[in-house]
């Protein structure tokens, strides 16, 4: 069945930067209407939701990001499939940029090429349509195929790809739980035949049990597809599991971005470090731990100079004013003007 | 052995449906110690929220307890009428939901909203009840207390709301506190604030409090004990540190290895085949059967009981010896 989708694969065989995120930033206007806002005599307001955030994703890697709510990571994952055009800053796929005008037929192509997977997926998949015909979307929508055969037999060869049953396409949305709902999604993301699939919090709504049989199955259609992922999730086991380098945000910047294992073996950034220490774990049955102050401030005035400052330990006068850049620090690039200089 | 504070027999709550009768907590038995911390744990559909419901006295209608006794101190409370079980409510066993916007009336200030809860349950005067109130915002770590009194909900964010919440909950001094997913909607370090919080409330105010989750790692973070529900009944129930290590039960073994952790470095996550079945269609014999890799012929036709099994209690024929040899 896959033979196909195999030798496709093979002709983007090769290594280099897939995704190109270049100065993304994604700023939202959250002012009262005008007429109210001019009868009270306020200003107008703006979120900054993701500011100056750049980011490579090689072929076949998976790149996460995570963050607590609010981080804006949700938000780039909107700017890179171009559900979200950002305000600033561009992405480039394959060396089309996704906001060029004059790119508009190369990058109808490319389309085909990026799919999503989101994290509800109770609310991403149609209740009116049978199964066979939410995968056989794309697969039309594309031209990939339109003789009625054809896609039959795809469709079929996609729910075996995702383990479940050919004679599971005659099926509605409903008659499934949410994991295989996650499946179907996953089969609708593959019927284009993609090389990079965005998955926004693919298995946060599922119990772990079955997160655990859709993380293996994302894994294994990687290996087989040569699949690039961007990875977005909150929970930093999971990514772990999944990743192979990590980008932390922090209030719509990147403070840190790692090789995965380094993450979690030496985490340089002290935002880094609290959200490892603050995540219960298996391991830590009985542990005592001094938990971090404070929450996420509010991103319409976010602190000024290193949005993190004023819940961390180690800032100082320099912290509360410039706001510091990633800079390489070993194998990763962090962006803390403690690190830089060396105070921790 | 003390008096245990919360002690639960062969619970069982059904929902009579058109389709006949669904049971959705099946002979569900436990104790809990003052000052204990029990943590429920299951997947969607485990029977874990209802059993905290049903202890209570919150079962939404249709559903109904149907059988078995819950004792608050060796006082049966299930049984009780309306009026004597909202006194046990809020004054002997508090509650914490996942989330606090629907435990907080957004029209009244939090300040008003306490002094309500504590003159209902205490008869102190509005002064002495505000002066409560204060203290109680302050213990649960709330800054500028004094002035966050006169806010409303929508003015704090959701991991302030969680500790106002508590400070509802704790307001008339309960002996049990409920929880029900009380970290589920907030972020991980605000979560990790919450876990502190409430066990450091356990310890000084002696209060025990039923944790239900579905995550492992507040449980591991938090419990004394953990019971772990499949299909409306308890599959194993033991120390925490004993069912996350030494798992007696298989659907146990299965659920720990699923979960990624931060440290181990497992290329592939234990798989359980299958799902968990649904209210109508619950196997015969132990409900984890078409599922467990070492099923055998008793466990297709007799339901298992909690049985020993190390220092935990696991419902799983694989600890009955004569059941093994039969097989």
């Amino acid at each position: 069945m896959s033979v196909a989708i195999t030798q496709a694969r093979n002709d983007v065989a090769g290594a280099g930067a897939l995704v190109k995120a270049d100065h993304l930033t994604c700023v939202f206007d959250v002012s009262r209407p005008w007429l109210e806002r001019t009868l009270a005599g306020a200003s107008k307001q703006v979120l900054t939701a993701v500011a100056d955030l750049s980011f490579e994703i090689a072929r076949r890697e998976t790149f996460a990001l995570v963050g607590e709510s609010g981080s804006g990571k949700s938000t780039v994952a909107r700017m890179v499939v171009g559900l979200i055009e950002p305000t600033a800053g561009a992405v480039t796929i394959d060396g089309i940029s996704m906001s060029d005008p004059r790119l508009g037929a190369a990058r109808e192509k490319l389309r085909r090429r990026i799919q999503m997977i989101f994290q509800d997926p109770f609310a991403s998949l149609n209740p009116r349509w049978r199964v066979d015909r939410i995968i056989a979307e794309p697969i039309r929508a594309f031209g990939i195929a339109s003789d009625h055969a054809v896609v039959g037999a795809r469709v079929g060869d996609l729910l075996k790809l995702v383990r479940l049953d050919p004679a599971d396409g005659r099926k509605y949305p409903h008659e499934f739980s949410g994991g295989q709902r996650q499946r179907i999604a996953i089969a609708r993301a593959l019927s284009a035949d993609p090389e990079f699939i965005v998955c926004d919090e693919p298995t946060s709504a599922l119990d772990v049990s079955v997160q655990a049989q859709i993380l293996n199955l994302m894994r294994d259609l990687q290996d087989r597809l040569g699949l690039t992922y961007l990875f977005i999730s909150h929970n930093l086991a999971v990514v772990r599991h999944m990743a192979t380098r990590i980008g932390v945000m922090y209030l719509g910047r990147l403070v840190e971005v790692a090789p995965a294992r380094n993450i979690f073996d030496t985490p340089r950034h002290p935002y880094t470090r609290m959200l490892l220490d603050a995540v219960p774990d298996l391991e830590m049955a009985g542990r005592q731990r001094k938990p971090v102050d404070g929450e996420i401030p509010n991103p319409i005035a976010p602190p000024s100079g290193c949005a993190f400052h004023p819940r961390c330990p180690f800032a100082n006068e320099r912290c509360r004013s410039e706001l510091p850049q990633l800079a390489p620090s070993g194998p990763a690039a962090v962006a803390c003007h403690a690190v830089e200089e060396g105070r921790i | 052995m003390t008096e245990p504070l919360l002690s639960v027999q062969n619970l069982r709550v059904e929902f009579p449906t058109r389709r006949g009768i669904l049971t959705a907590v099946d002979d569900v038995s436990f104790d809990i110690q003052p000052g204990e911390v029990l943590g429920v744990v299951g997947e969607s559909g485990a029977g874990k929220s209802l059993t905290g419901a049903a202890i209570i006295g919150l079962l939404d209608p249709p559903g109904r307890i149907a059988g078995g006794e819950v004792r608050l101190k060796g006082e049966r409370i299930d049984n009780l009428p309306p009026d004597a079980l909202r006194r046990i409510r809020g004054r002997r066993i508090g509650m914490v939901f996942q989330d606090p916007l629907t435990s907080l009336n957004p029209l009244f200030r939090i300040g008003e909203q306490l002094i309500e809860t504590i003159q209902l349950h205490s008869g102190m005067n509005a002064a002495q009840a505000r002066d409560r109130a204060v203290s109680l915002l302050v213990d649960v770590g709330i800054p500028a207390a004094e002035r966050r009194i006169g806010a409303y909900p929508h003015q704090f964010s959701g991991g302030m709301r969680q500790r106002v919440v508590l400070a509802l909950a704790l307001a008339a001094n309960p002996e049990l506190i409920i929880a029900d997913e009380p970290t589920t909607a907030l972020d991980v370090s605000v979560q990790a604030q919450i876990i502190a919080l409430m066990k450091r409330l356990c310890r000084e105010h002696h209060v025990a409090i039923m944790l239900i989750t579905h995550d492992m790692g507040v449980i591991a973070e938090t419990a004394d004990r953990v019971a772990v529900m499949y299909a409306g009944r308890i599959a194993e129930i033991g120390p925490v540190r004993d069912v996350i290590k030494h798992a007696q039960h298989p659907y146990t073994q299965g659920l720990m290895g699923s979960i990624p952790t931060l440290t181990a470095d497992a290329e592939r996550l234990t798989q359980i085949p299958g799902s968990m079945p649904r209210l109508t269609a619950i196997p015969a014999g132990c409900a984890f059967n078409p599922r467990c890799p070492h099923v055998f012929h008793h466990c297709r036709v007799v339901r298992p009981e909690l049985l020993p099994a190390e220092r935990s209690l696991a419902a799983c024929w694989l600890h009955d010896a004569k059941a093994r040899v039969s097989a």
